[in-house]
């Protein structure tokens, strides 16, 4: 069973990971780096400064190219570190879905684009409703605060998700769709003054830009973890 | 045999609390897997992990 988990998880993050880099690299990192472009233009625009002194004795804001920590060279280096964190975070998920498959198999492979569905609507949908992808250079609240509310919304999400999903009695599904709501009614932590560099037009073209490529990762990610979970069905002694 | 009936078989074979267990560790695993890559504050797992990060909509900066 625990060969059948890291078998699914393992060959499934990677050919996730693979391909999640290959979307990224048509579209939404194109953006990442016309961003930065305007970023680099001005660098020393108050809100960034502002945003940064809250990073508790960190040395300085990634694009500035402190020297104290190392940073990919844009070109193969950075491909290769980003498709390095595709890899670690797609087999994270898979490792998620892998695990709930033990208790839930996946009776057709079909079903693993829901459960892919699912994880694209806890990990990435619902966090973006209060905190949109962020092209680098928007104005932000503390990243701490942001951080615990991604956390809270995502677990709230999933844990909503799975009881109105397969909860018999009405009253659990209610509290489902409780949990679901509560993190959008607390609301995410936004920044004081909402500002941007980079032009409205390019900020939105990267929110479309990164749910499009999550929800293709995570139907694609889900289909295939269903698929191999079912073909390794056999060889498992637990 | 059809994969379905292999499937169940299969299930049999563990009970629930060792499936429990199993998943739960799985999903805890999986979970750290994303934190490090994904939310860790260590500088240079942010730098390599940039892209990733902003293309999740991950909280980045």
């Amino acid at each position: 069973m625990i060969k059948r988990i890291a078998q699914t998880a393992g060959f499934a993050g990677l050919a996730g990971a693979l391909f999640l880099t290959l979307l990224q690299s048509f579209w939404v990192a194109p953006l990442i780096l016309k961003g930065e472009t305007f970023e680099s233009a001005e660098p020393a625009t108050e809100h960034v400064v502002a945003e940064h002194s809250h990073a508790a004795g960190a040395p300085a804001h990634e694009h500035e190219h402190s020297s104290e920590a190392w940073s990919p060279e844009d070109g193969w280096q950075r491909v290769l570190s980003t498709t390095g964190g595709n890899l670690v975070v797609a087999v994270g998920f898979a490792l998620m879905l892998a695990g709930l498959y033990t208790l839930r198999a996946p009776g057709r492979t079909r079903d693993g684009l829901f459960w892919g569905l699912a994880g694209f609507a806890t990990f990435c949908l619902a966090p973006s409703l209060g905190l949109p992808p962020e092209l680098p250079g928007t104005a932000a609240a503390d990243l701490q605060l942001r951080q615990y509310w991604w956390i809270g919304t995502a677990t709230g999400t999933a844990v909503g998700l799975a009881l109105m999903v397969f909860a018999h009695h009405w009253a659990v599904k209610i509290v489902g769709a409780v949990l679901l709501v509560i993190p959008h009614v607390i609301g995410a932590p936004q920044p004081e003054v909402h500002s941007s560099l980079a032009p409205e037009a390019l900020e939105h073209q990267f929110i479309w830009a990164s749910l499009i490529t999550n929800a293709l990762f995570w139907s694609a990610l889900g289909l295939l973890s269903a698929w191999l979970y079912r073909r390794f069905a056999g060889s498992n002694a637990v | 045999m059809s994969s379905s009936t292999l499937t169940h078989s299969a299930e049999a074979s563990a009970s629930l609390s060792q499936r429990l267990v199993l998943a739960i560790g799985a999903g805890l695993l999986g979970a750290l897997l994303v934190y490090f890559a994904g939310f860790s504050h260590i500088e240079a797992v942010h730098n390599a992990a940039h892209d990733t990060r902003h293309s999740a909509a991950f909280p980045c900066h």
